[in-house]
């Protein structure tokens, strides 16, 4: 036992003399390795990252949370807007009204603008909301007020900034009670919401300005009908029943017959939060088949390599038969080169992965998770790659006939 | 008497190459006792170099039985082979064979990475030391082969043969690559070996060097023609011989103090 542990040291010496005699060589030869463990690393550090962000965003908006949209959904899932909305400013009363697992009812209109005050402009997005806005978001105003129901009713030309835009219009600060112009329509500004931060993809949830939404329709889009409405159940356990009520009012509301396809469709928190997923778990297995495609096209230039190298040291196998190495010790000392390239390259390629996903987090900004998972599995994957590709050439080295094998040339 | 080596009993070796069956070796007896210096003449096609290849445990006959060292090695495995020619046998070769951009001192260590015995690095070391000492090489260990003159290198592959204590010196036209006069050293190495007790067998073409050993046996067509012990030529102590005896081995044997037992 000790002696063969003695010699299986000795074979792994051998091994990597070998290698080290051939530096340029092997380095290549493991670049594939490099380069797909690399990848994966990356690749899946992006991927987590991103949906990280994903889940904290959809989790910020509480989990009460229910997106009510215009339009029906087909078979496949996919929306398709039938024209026009149909949602109306009453039907969110309905629904607020006659859904006793509803708190709160918010009806959302969007436009986009110009947005001038004094001398200073900004282009921003307009949403038209209702005084629940705050509340299903949880967002509250940092300086002066939300506007009130009063103001709703009475299509008052009010709005609260969010605090990107008070700072690009007002940059000494002092916004609270000014004039804005937006699309020539003045609007008095009643508060400046609090700073909130990037949403899931990037942008700055700061960057908009909240008005009564029957302003927005009437002054600023023209529009009848509500783009959504965004509803928050009474509690998280009531997000189903709230749903179902939602569904029974507005069918009822709509005329539409038993049967009869919604026109209209609903998203809860959990259901955004479950297609952000899947569409991040897509993306991810591609980019995962992409490198697991690199990683055997690594495999496959080990397996050349070895394979070359095999015929080029025919000789040398031949001497080493001779002087009494059994098969399997030639078998085992090109399967460890072999191994060990694998190895040393999916190394290489951690530490490449974890350099790349750094650089992309301090360059492009996203958020990145380097997981322990991902480092194990590729690394995995190098090995056995190096096992799999070694193999054909270290058994056909180890199957070379030791009289013919001396004769090489 | 003393013991016998090699015991060869009406060895066969038959080829099949595509229709033809070609006989290369045809009913071979040979005995050699341990100590003897035995050189294998012939000419090419003449079946000495299948005999070497089985003499060697490289190949199996046919047929017949092949006894060396006392076990019956003609119905051997592949491995059984290896263990064989690591313990048994130590191969000199034409064209030297060592390793390249590999030291002489790891050259000559190699064998003993394939042995049976749990060697250690410094055990290794030190046998392999030795066995370059014996040839004549001591202080060339770190040497590569290609700052080797053909000699030296010659030697580090006699040195290699020597490090595992093997029964026999398998030695397939060692000069065939020298000159004359390096020729003759090596000759000389071999026939100081041979005083000191080793077994040797030669395989040559070239009757000069044929006469260094102390018994011939000319094979034709796959048969023993002849068999003859002849008056050696020996070759005078060499500058290497000098320098061998008089620096580094005050002993009879170096690998005494190594522990190496067949």
């Amino acid at each position: 036992m000790k002696n063969s542990i003695q010699r299986l040291g000795n074979i792994t010496i051998v091994g990597l003399k070998a290698i080290s005699r051939n530096k340029l060589r092997s380095f290549l030869t493991m670049l594939g390795i490099v380069i797909g463990v690399g990848c994966v690393i990356a690749v899946v550090a992006i991927g987590n990252g991103a949906t990280k962000s994903v889940e904290n965003t959809i989790n910020s908006l509480g989990t009460n949370y229910i997106m009510l949209f215009p339009g029906a959904v087909t078979q496949s899932g996919a929306r398709l807007f039938t024209g026009n909305s149909n949602l109306t400013p009453e039907d969110a009363d309905a629904i607020k009204a006659e859904c006793p697992a509803v708190a709160y009812v918010c009806p959302t209109v969007r436009a986009a603008a110009q947005v001038v005050a004094g001398e200073l402009n900004w282009g921003t997005s307009i949403q038209g909301v209702s005084t629940d806005y705050p509340l299903i978001r949880s967002w509250n105003v940092d300086q002066g007020d939300f506007f009130t129901d009063q103001d709703v009713k009475s299509t008052a030309k009010v709005c609260v900034l969010g605090a990107t835009v008070a700072e690009n219009l007002f940059p000494n600060g002092g916004a609270v009670g000014q004039i804005v112009r937006i699309k020539n329509v003045p609007f008095k500004v009643d508060g400046v919401l609090e700073r909130k931060g990037g949403n899931m993809m990037g942008q700055d949830q700061d960057d908009t300005i909240v008005a009564p939404y029957s302003t927005v329709m009437k002054r600023l889009s023209g529009k009848t009908k509500l783009d959504m409405i965004q509803i928050s159940a009474a509690a998280p356990n009531l997000v189903q029943e709230a749903q179902s009520e939602i569904e029974a009012v507005l069918r009822q509301r709509h005329r539409i017959p038993p049967g009869g396809d919604s026109d209209f469709q609903m998203r809860s928190q959990e259901e955004i939060a479950q297609t952000q997923a899947q569409s991040m778990g897509t993306l991810k297995n591609l980019l995962l088949i992409i490198a697991g495609v690199s990683l055997l096209i690594g495999g496959i230039g080990i397996m050349n390599i070895m394979l070359v190298s095999v015929t080029e040291r025919t000789r040398e196998i031949g001497i080493r038969m001779a002087i009494g190495a059994k098969g399997r010790h030639i078998l085992l000392q090109f399967l460890f080169e072999a191994v060990t390239l694998a190895i040393v390259g999916g190394l290489i390629g951690v530490a490449l992965g974890i350099a790349t996903s750094g650089v992309v987090r301090h360059f492009a900004g996203w958020p990145i998770v380097v997981t322990v998972d991902s480092i194990a599995l590729s690394f995995g994957v190098a090995a056995c790659v190096g096992i799999f590709f070694g193999f054909y050439p270290a058994r056909k080295a180890s199957r070379l006939d030791p009289i013919d094998a001396l004769r090489y040339e | 008497m003393p013991p016998r080596v090699i015991e060869i009993n009406q060895l066969v070796k038959i080829y099949q190459m595509g229709e033809v069956e070609v006989r290369a070796l045809d009913g071979v007896d040979l005995l050699v006792d341990v100590g003897e210096f035995l050189a294998v003449m012939g000419p090419s096609g003449s079946g000495k170099s299948t005999l070497m290849n089985i003499v060697g445990c490289l190949d199996r006959p046919t047929s017949g039985s092949y006894i060396l060292d006392g076990v019956d090695v003609s119905k051997l495995s592949r491995d059984e082979r290896a263990v064989i020619r690591n313990a048994k046998i130590g191969f000199v070769f034409q064209s030297f064979n060592l390793l390249a951009r590999t030291s002489a001192l790891e050259n000559v260590e190699l064998p003993l990475l394939y042995g049976e015995f749990g060697w250690t690095t410094e055990l290794r070391h030190n046998a392999a030391r030795a066995s370059l000492q014996r040839v004549g090489l001591g202080g060339r260990e770190d040497h590569y082969p290609s700052q080797l003159s053909g000699g030296q290198q010659q030697r580090v592959a006699i040195a290699r043969a020597l490090v595992t204590n093997p029964a026999i010196l398998l030695a397939d036209e060692p000069t065939g690559n020298l000159d004359s006069r390096t020729s003759e050293e090596i000759m000389g190495i071999f026939q100081q070996l041979n005083e000191e007790g080793k077994t040797i067998v030669l395989i040559t073409h070239e009757p000069d060097i044929a006469q260094h050993a102390k018994r011939i046996v000319h094979v034709r067509d796959g048969r023993i023609q002849k068999d003859e012990r002849i008056e050696q030529r020996r070759v005078a102590i060499g500058r290497w011989a000098v320098r061998h005896r008089s620096a580094t081995h005050p002993g009879p044997s170096p690998l005494c103090g190594v522990g190496v037992t067949g």
